[in-house]
């Protein structure tokens, strides 16, 4: 740290910084430079820069700076039966800055009912009054009608919102049939937009709880015993088809068990577009934690889909992270204090869900994926930061250190050692899930905006000073593949002459596959199939040559035959 | 071939005695050479230099195979639909089987929605009480799910001799049932001792794409395929399983046509669901290309579901699966419609009647495919085209072995001869056969039902009537063995922890978390705690109450005590 004189300068107000020998470790490679940031923006990169007199400068002696981590998934100030999570905006984006993270995307979630619109602007409002850092929103999709697909729409094109997720859990509240999904994720394909998917079939849930309930397991146990994991990979693989279905790219929030990450490679091996989301809580930690005496504590760990009780769980994700079978990974931080759990505490059905994470996220990815030699230092910051940047269309804006990109920095100090506890952390809740869990790896200092918010274990952060980064629709990273598929499924009738056979009395009374649909019809007009995957062969408009073998609709040989003879 | 040339003027209808001499007999375990005698329908020794009455009827087998008369564990023969009746009725139906070399059937009976289970049973029994030929015994497809039918499934099971029952997850909005429907329905199945049949298809996904494809234009019978694709048939596969793991219940999935529903049913026996997969002649035999025929009647001649895959490396892939024991049994799923039944979808694949040949076809498909070819031997062919169907509806050994005291059901297999399969020649009532023109390899040449010859020198005698219903008892060993393993020590049991005495929020009355109600049909089971969960597969350890239930194991989930015993409820930390 040179320029110690220049600290009577308000740090907060610095607008212009520049980091000296600092190793700057981006998605794809590692080098050398210096970074000059002025007014929240990269405007250098290199050596030997010529900068205003001056400037704040950090020297960074051959440390990492990384782009700041992007937490993808946060339940901060959310609204629950009346109450709201303890940690809001500030507090959230306070421990989320503290871990190495400056940016957050926090979802949306409307009351079954209640306007999107309405509830994204509220969100807004929020957001905007008391975050530290930048954020963007994804709207979950809580009810299906054509007045929500117009909000969806509108979100979309003038709000600033790419990512919808829907609910395959929670029955008769947020979750949403097959049918709903067909159409939500066929809108969506259309519009530029990425599906998202709490996956556990609510259905088979339901059934579960009340025969936990009625053996008499009320405790936290019942939670997990109730949503068994095969539950979560069902519902995996039920929204894997129905996205290669209507060829919309799907995003899976919270794999939290090794079956379910499973189907994801498998449907990636497949060549569907999809991704998967572990959260801090399913690689740092396992669900054997629901059977602890303490009540308090085992409610803590209340979030859905469950922990694994198979403790190897974690490990098994961090590898498929590693191998890039999982994408991208968020906290779904969603804290609730003890006194609020306890609203469960005669039945696990009432317990409120969520887990911390936020702070914990960066640290416990480092030790346990790149300390353990699965992955470096740059897929570290493809996991944290970048691939979210690029799901999001955010990309290079956010994700990557370059010149233009925002100045959302991150000095990694890979030496640091420290040890996770609740009387330490940043969030409001009484209770850590990692308590006592000894981690390497630890930001040393984080630019935020190009300010400097942390420095030597001190949290400068101003609430409100956040902003709201727009997301557009169709992101490269998904609709490239998607684009590409659709232009290419044109389905075509076969040209027949009139069947003019007998035709046999038949009663009205239909049997056999009805096409009488929901009445919500089809949002869709364009074809939209995966080609990718299936045996499809992939025609264009014109007249094509014989193909028996894959399922090209074409003229059979010999030309057209008579109708009704027989063969 | 036949010695004692001088008795035919006896009709070989009421001949009650046979000797077959000269045989390889040919189990699923097992070949050898014997001479086997039976009488009254059943077989009473079998051995060299048997010993029996003089005049009998004799049988030269000259050293070829003698095999148990295949089971046809899917046919839906008279099936009514839409006020139409498909084409092969229980004669019809049983007389192509007989020739085929299936000597007893199992068809399914199809409730409309609203009619009594009951009364769609009996009313099946008297259609193939009067006609069949051959034994048969019934399925029962469980078409709506509401209180109430569990006492007619119970009905069905002690009283009327069922031990299946088929569900469907396609036909929305006519058979298909939920989720929820199906777990009850599972758990009532498997309180009973019966197993659990499964249509798999997303009829919800299926009615999506009818609309779509009908909106594009297409009508014709490739729509059927387009608008089914074989991914909906392995999602629909992966969930029946997922809920048949959880509620401890025996499953098997009829019509198995697609690579990736074979494949979801291949992992989810190596994760150790009791699962059975069944391929039909049609998805063993022949492919979905011919949906794009420009022949109308043709292409309408395939339909049925799920479709046949229009991949046409899916059958060499079936038959593998069959031949390494992914998939189990074969049926035909034989429901046939005359050309003019299926016109009445000429303007809307929709409404084409589903259903293919095959009960004719199967086993010389199986053994051109598979034996002919090397994938399976003789005794793996006798195990798919008979024993474990026996097995698994618990006719074994009386169908589906050649033992004394099993039924005198019994094919002499030819398998140097080779025909080419028509519906010239054919005995169905329909215009078109779907392998048309394919050259098999393997034909029965004496069939014997019932220790009668009912085929022989290429010429069949069947009677009309014949055929007795085969009642099935309920729990199968070769099923429930397993399942009562698992019945028995997946007792869950919670914490033991004092009443929690911190503070407590005030909440809202809306009740907004996932609410524990179900719905309006509530669950028929008597809930029985009996716990369900399959544990073979899961980390779930097996508890009984047991001596060390205090040892922790937090690697397992077992609900233990907290090592340091117990903590105070509200302490951090």
């Amino acid at each position: 740290m040179s320029y110690q004189g220049k600290k009577n300068i308000p740090k907060i107000t610095s607008e212009r910084l520049l980091i000296k020998g600092g190793r700057i470790v981006n998605d794809d490679q590692s080098f050398f430079a210096d970074i000059y940031m002025e007014d929240g923006v990269i405007k250098q990169i290199g050596d030997n820069l010529i900068v205003p007199g001056g400037v704040k400068t950090i020297e960074a002696d051959g440390k990492m700076v990384i782009p700041g981590g992007i937490d993808i998934h946060t339940h901060l100030q959310m609204p629950f039966r009346g109450m709201n999570t303890v940690d809001d905006f500030s507090q959230g984006t306070k421990a989320a800055l503290a871990g190495g993270t400056t940016m957050i995307v926090d979802h949306v979630i409307p009351e079954p009912g209640s306007s999107l619109l309405e509830a994204f602007e509220r969100w807004r409002e929020w957001a905007d009054e008391k975050v530290c850092c930048d954020y963007s929103l994804h709207v979950d999709i809580t009810h299906w009608s054509d007045g929500i697909k117009q909000e969806v729409l509108s979100l979309i094109k003038e709000k600033g919102v790419n990512s919808f997720q829907v609910y395959m859990a929670y029955k008769d509240l947020y979750q949403m049939s097959n049918s709903e999904l067909y159409e939500i994720f066929t809108f969506l394909g259309e519009h530029g937009g990425i599906a998202q998917v709490h996956a556990e079939n609510g259905e088979i849930i339901a059934e579960e709880q009340n025969r936990m309930l009625e053996m008499g397991i009320t405790g936290p146990e019942g939670h997990v015993l109730s949503r068994p994991e095969e539950l979560e990979a069902e519902a995996v693989f039920r929204a894997v088809t129905i996205a290669s279905q209507t060829n919309c790219p799907l995003y899976v929030t919270r794999v939290m068990s090794k079956s379910a990450a499973d189907i994801i490679s498998q449907a990636r091996k497949k060549g569907n577009v999809v991704f998967g989301e572990p959260i801090t809580a399913s690689l740092g930690t396992d669900g054997t934690h629901y059977w602890s005496k303490n009540w308090a504590k085992a409610a803590s760990f209340v979030t859905s889909p469950p922990l694994s009780p198979d403790p190897t769980t974690p490990d098994y994700l961090s590898t498929l992270l590693a191998s890039g079978d999982l994408s991208v990974v968020g906290s779904a931080h969603c804290t609730f204090s003890v006194a609020q759990k306890a609203i469960g505490k005669d039945d696990f059905t009432q317990i409120p869900e969520g887990v911390n994470g936020a702070e914990e996220r960066m640290s416990i990815i480092w030790d346990k994926a790149v300390v353990t030699g699965k992955m470096d230092e740059n897929m570290f910051v493809a996991v944290t930061s970048t691939n979210a940047a690029k799901i999001l269309n955010l990309y290079p804006r956010k994700g990557r250190i370059a010149v233009g990109s925002d100045s959302d920095l991150v000095i990694w100090d890979t030496d640091a050692v420290r040890t996770i506890t609740a009387k330490t952390h940043h969030s409001a809740a009484e209770y850590n899930v990692f308590e006592g869990m000894e981690l390497r790896g630890a930001p040393m200092l984080v630019v935020c905006q190009g300010k400097v918010v942390l420095e030597d274990g001190k949290l400068n952060a101003t609430a409100g000073t956040g902003r709201f980064i727009p997301c557009s629709p169709y992101p490269d990273f998904a609709y490239k593949r998607v684009k590409a598929r659709k232009q290419l499924a044109v389905l075509k009738a076969v040209p027949r002459g009139m069947y003019d056979g007998p035709v046999s009395e038949f009663s009205p009374m239909s049997r056999g596959g009805t096409p009488s649909a929901s009445t919500r019809t089809s949002p869709s007009k364009t074809p939209a199939r995966n080609l990718h995957q299936s045996g499809f062969t992939l025609s264009g408009p014109e007249e094509a040559p014989i193909r028996p073998a894959g399922r090209r609709i074409v003229v059979p040989p010999g030309g057209r035959s008579n109708i009704t003879s027989l063969s | 071939m036949s010695g004692y040339q001088g008795k035919k003027n006896i009709p070989r209808i009421t001949s009650d005695r046979l000797l077959i001499k000269g045989a390889k007999i040919v189990n699923d375990d097992q070949s050898f050479h014997a001479d086997i005698y039976m009488e009254d329908g059943v077989i009473k020794q079998i051995g060299e230099n048997l010993i029996v009455p003089g005049g009998v009827k004799t049988i030269d087998a000259h050293g070829r195979m003698l095999i148990p008369g295949g089971i046809d564990v899917h046919t839906r023969f008279q099936m009514p639909d839409r006020g139409m009746t498909a084409a092969d009725d229980f004669y019809q139906g049983t007389r192509a089987a007989l020739a085929g070399g299936t000597t007893m059937i199992i068809d399914h009976v199809v409730p409309e929605p609203g009619v009594s289970l009951i009364a769609a049973f009996n009313q099946w029994r008297e259609w193939a009480d009067h006609k069949s030929c051959c034994d048969y015994s019934l399925h029962v497809d469980i078409t709506e799910w509401h209180k109430g039918m569990q006492e007619e499934l119970e009905a069905l099971v002690k009283d009327h001799g069922v031990n299946s029952f088929l569900v469907y997850l396609a036909y929305k909005d006519i058979f298909q049932l939920n989720d929820s429907q199906m777990y009850e329905v599972f758990s009532v199945i498997r309180d009973l001792g019966a197993i659990a049949q499964v249509h798999a298809e997303n009829g919800d996904i299926i009615a999506e794409e009818q609309k779509r494809i009908l909106g594009l234009g297409i009508t014709g019978p490739e729509g059927h395929v387009l608008s089914r694709p074989e991914e909906v048939e392995a999602e629909a596969v992966n969930r029946a399983v997922t809920v048949a793991n959880q509620t401890n219940c025996p499953l098997y999935i009829t019509k198995v046509m697609s690579k990736s529903a074979a494949d979801v049913i291949a992992q989810a026996r190596k994760k150790g669901t009791v699962v059975y997969g069944e391929p039909i002649s049609a998805s063993l035999g022949t492919d979905g290309t011919h949906y794009w025929s420009k022949n109308w009647a043709k292409a309408a001649a395939y339909i049925t579901s799920p479709p046949l895959s229009p991949d046409p490396t899916t059958p060499d892939y079936l038959n593998s699966l069959l031949a390494c024991g992914d998939l189990q049994v074969t049926g035909s799923a034989h429901c046939t419609f005359s050309t003019s039944q299926r016109a009445v979808g000429k303007d809307n694949f929709t409404l084409i009647p589903e259903g293919t040949n095959g009960t004719e076809e199967r086993m010389s498909i199986i053994w051109d495919k598979c034996v002919v070819t090397g994938k399976m031997d003789e005794n793996q062919f006798v195990a798919v085209t008979s024993t474990n169907a026996a097995k698994i509806f618990n006719l074994y050994p009386r169908k589906g072995r050649i033992a004394v005291g099993s039924d005198a059901d019994l094919v002499l297999w030819d398998p140097d001869t080779t025909k080419i399969i028509s519906a010239k020649s054919h005995h169905l009532a329909v215009e078109y056969n779907i392998f048309e023109g394919v050259e098999v390899r393997g034909a029965p040449l004496v069939v014997i039902s019932q220790g009668k010859i009912v085929l022989e020198d290429a010429n069949l005698h069947t009677t009309e009537g014949s055929g007795r219903y085969i009642s099935r008892k309920p729990f199968p060993d070769y099923v429930y063995k397993r399942i009562k393993a698992r019945s028995r020590l997946a007792e869950l049991r919670g914490v033991p922890r004092g009443l929690y005495d911190g503070p407590v929020c005030e909440v809202t009355v809306t009740p907004k978390v996932m609410t524990p109600v179900t719905s309006s049909k509530t669950s028929p089971v008597k809930h029985t705690p009996q716990p369900v969960r399959n544990l073979h597969q899961s980390g779930f350890s097996l508890s009984g109450a047991q001596i060390d239930d205090n040892i922790p194991r937090r690697t397992t989930q077992r609900i233990v005590a907290p090592p340091g015993g117990r903590a105070n409820i509200t302490s951090l930390g």
